[in-house]
């Protein structure tokens, strides 16, 4: 039977059903077992399964997440959460030394199986310190792998397959994908890791969407589709393993390429994708490429200048447009009420 | 016991003297930071210890490791970097592991390893295992501020951890007197909540019975995490196999109570000369077959380059 759900509770039933299943899992992290209980998403938990496996922590990401790694290495399944993917740079000592290296460096004796949840927030002034995507950095290191779904659906297996992982998954929301709503399977089910999704088919252009800009993806296609081009929009959804072939696939059938991140561009997503792209075609394709990513400065609180520090679909459309029409700044179609942006309200 | 401890110590510090011996001859492509001097605390924590117990260390990773019963062919091959290494000559000096013996690895990031080991023994708590973890580091590692909060999270959820601080006064070239305006480490832990005792004496015996005393009430669900500072003095430099007292950060008149007073001749004088004797003599063929070991074994193969970076 189809249902119904939205992210928050994809997620939450996700845990549920994991923690059910197999008793060495855990949840914890800052709130995990307060009223709001992480906007939702580990609501319930603690009534059913105790507060041994289900706890809020002290204000100490550092040590929690070698907390987390010393009970992967012990046997257990521990998620650890942070209500703000900013808060991991407390931690990454932890994940980038221990997490990722473990297995490796001790030889394939030990493996750090773990789940790091973490949330970018966007709007209504989250600024400098809780707005940042660093997905980037995790994507560089070896032994981590990091996923970002965009959908409940994903959401849910996704989180099934980051828990049962071997590996320490670094498991990306959005807030504002939070509010998503779409057809979740009540069943048990994985994503696999490192399959991308294509949302949408066309012949003109490829446009690939990290996170939340999978949504505005989704709505330049429909901008650029009232000026008769047709967008093929990707999620990678994995973006470590990254499923590269999907995209080249779809590079080499389009000849042209927007890559647009959750996050800066500098050493970002869209680089890696972009020169991944060109090594593979480069002999026999010529690939147009471009990335989109948040402006090159720290996220300002105020709208009037946030607007301008986050690609939108209008902005997506545009740069799509003239990598398949050629110029600059040639068109930038006019606002739709349909496809304004994914509204976020206070306070969180 | 007396035997089993002069052992161990011996074993310890004939396999360092041997690294320093064989270091020069670039045979051992690893830093390593020797124990020599401070080896009494491995072997009095570990006496201690079931085999099921787990330990986590620091990059001075040689003392713990063998008195825990790493594998000592193993260690020399990973030292070496062979492929038949306790990590395929991925980890080295600074990462020894041998989970069968419940050496749960080391960090060359210092204070690292110490919320790991609170964390496996949040799981030892979990799983109602009697197991209990230590965990091992240096005077250095009291500085870090994941010291503070993983003892803060130890105390908070009564962990079955003893913390273990090797206190030789040293990071590197710089005393601690330099580095902390109150440098009473059994105080920081005091501040957390935890029970802490300083060893000041080098009495390998005395640390032995206290952690005995310490693990007893642990397994038995008695009593939280137990921390114990021992004062002890790095006899080699800080990496290597030499003496560094020509680089005038501390002198051989500052080291010289503490050679006196080696925890190896104290116990080795308790024994009668035979038992020392058989002791001494299957320790060096031990030493004499892990070494040769390590020279007669295979470097690994290029495609284990990509192996174990993630699961299959």
């Amino acid at each position: 039977m189809e249902r119904t759900l939205s992210y928050i509770d994809a997620i939450r039933e996700a845990t549920d059903q994991e923690m059910a299943r197999d008793g060495s899992v855990v949840i914890f992290g800052l709130d995990v077992d307060d009223p709001k209980a992480i906007q939702g998403t580990t609501r319930g938990l603690l009534d059913k399964y105790g507060p041994e496996r289900v706890f809020g922590t002290p204000l100490s990401e550092d040590a929690m997440t070698g907390v987390a790694i010393g009970m992967a290495l012990a046997g257990l399944r521990p998620i650890h959460v942070h209500i703000r993917m900013d808060f991991m740079l407390l931690a990454m000592n932890q994940l980038v030394n221990i997490a990722a290296k473990s297995r490796y460096m001790y030889g394939g004796q030990v493996h750090v199986p773990m789940v790091v949840r973490c949330m970018i927030g966007k709007s209504w002034g989250q600024g400098a310190q809780h707005s940042q995507g660093l997905q980037s950095l995790f994507m560089h290191i070896p032994g981590l792998k990091v996923v970002a779904p965009t959908n409940p659906y994903d959401a849910k297996g996704c989180l099934i397959q980051a828990i049962r992982d071997g590996d320490p998954v670094i498991y990306v929301e959005h807030r504002i994908l939070h509010f998503q709503k779409g057809l979740v399977p009540e069943s048990e089910y994985v994503v696999p890791a490192g399959k991308a999704r294509v949302l949408a088919q066309g012949k003109d252009i490829t446009l690939v969407g990290i996170s939340y800009m999978v949504l505005e993806c989704l709505s330049a296609r429909d901008y650029l589709s009232s000026a008769d081009i047709e967008a093929e929009v990707i999620d990678p959804v994995w973006l470590s393993p990254l499923d590269i072939d999907t995209v080249v696939k779809s590079a080499r059938k389009t000849g042209r390429l927007c890559v647009v991140d959750n996050g800066w561009t500098a050493c970002g997503v869209g680089a890696e994708i972009v020169s991944q792209v060109i090594e593979r075609v480069q002999q026999d394709r010529h690939v147009a490429v471009q990335r989109l990513g948040y402006a090159p400065v720290t996220c300002p609180p105020t709208p009037v200048l946030e607007d301008l520090y986050y690609p939108n679909a209008r902005t997506i459309a545009s740069t799509a447009y003239d990598l398949v029409k050629g110029g600059k700044n040639a068109w930038l179609p006019a606002e739709r009420k349909d496809l304004a942006e994914f509204e976020f309200r206070g306070p969180f | 016991m007396n035997e089993r401890i002069f052992n161990s110590l011996y074993r310890i510090r004939r396999v360092e003297e041997e690294i320093a011996r064989i270091y020069p001859t670039d045979k051992i492509k690893s830093p390593v930071h020797l124990s020599i001097g401070q080896e009494w605390i491995a072997v009095g924590v570990c006496e201690a210890l079931q085999p099921d117990d787990t330990v986590f260390g620091s990059y001075r990773s040689h003392a713990y490791y063998l008195a825990k019963g790493g594998d000592l062919k193993k260690m020399f091959a990973e030292l070496y970097g062979k492929a038949t290494g306790c990590a395929k000559g991925k980890g080295g000096s600074m990462h020894l592991v041998d989970v069968a013996h419940g050496v749960m690895g080391a960090s060359a990031v210092v204070g690292t390893t110490i919320p790991n080991a609170v964390g496996y023994a949040y799981a030892m708590k979990l799983q109602k295992s009697k197991n209990l973890v230590v965990s091992f580091f240096g005077d250095g590692a009291t500085e870090e501020g994941v010291f503070h909060e993983s003892l803060n999270f130890a105390a908070l959820k009564e962990l079955p951890v003893i913390f273990v601080c090797e206190n030789n006064f040293y990071a590197i070239h710089t005393h601690i007197s330099r580095r902390q305006k109150t440098p009473n480490v059994c105080d920081k832990a005091k501040s957390h909540g935890i029970e802490a005792e300083q060893i000041a004496d080098g009495d390998t015996q005395r640390l032995y019975e206290r952690v005995n005393a310490a693990a007893d009430l642990m397994r038995t669900g008695r009593s939280g995490p137990q921390f114990f500072e021992c004062l002890t003095y790095r006899w080699k430099e800080h990496v290597g196999p030499n003496e560094d007292f020509d680089l005038g950060y501390r002198s051989r008149q500052e080291a010289s109570p503490w050679l006196e007073r080696d925890a190896l001749p104290r116990i080795e004088c308790l024994l009668a000369p035979e038992v020392c004797r058989r002791v001494k003599t299957e320790v060096e063929e031990e030493i004499s077959a892990a070494i040769r070991f390590a020279e007669e074994s295979p470097y690994p193969a290029p495609e284990d380059l990509y192996k174990d970076v993630i699961g299959d």
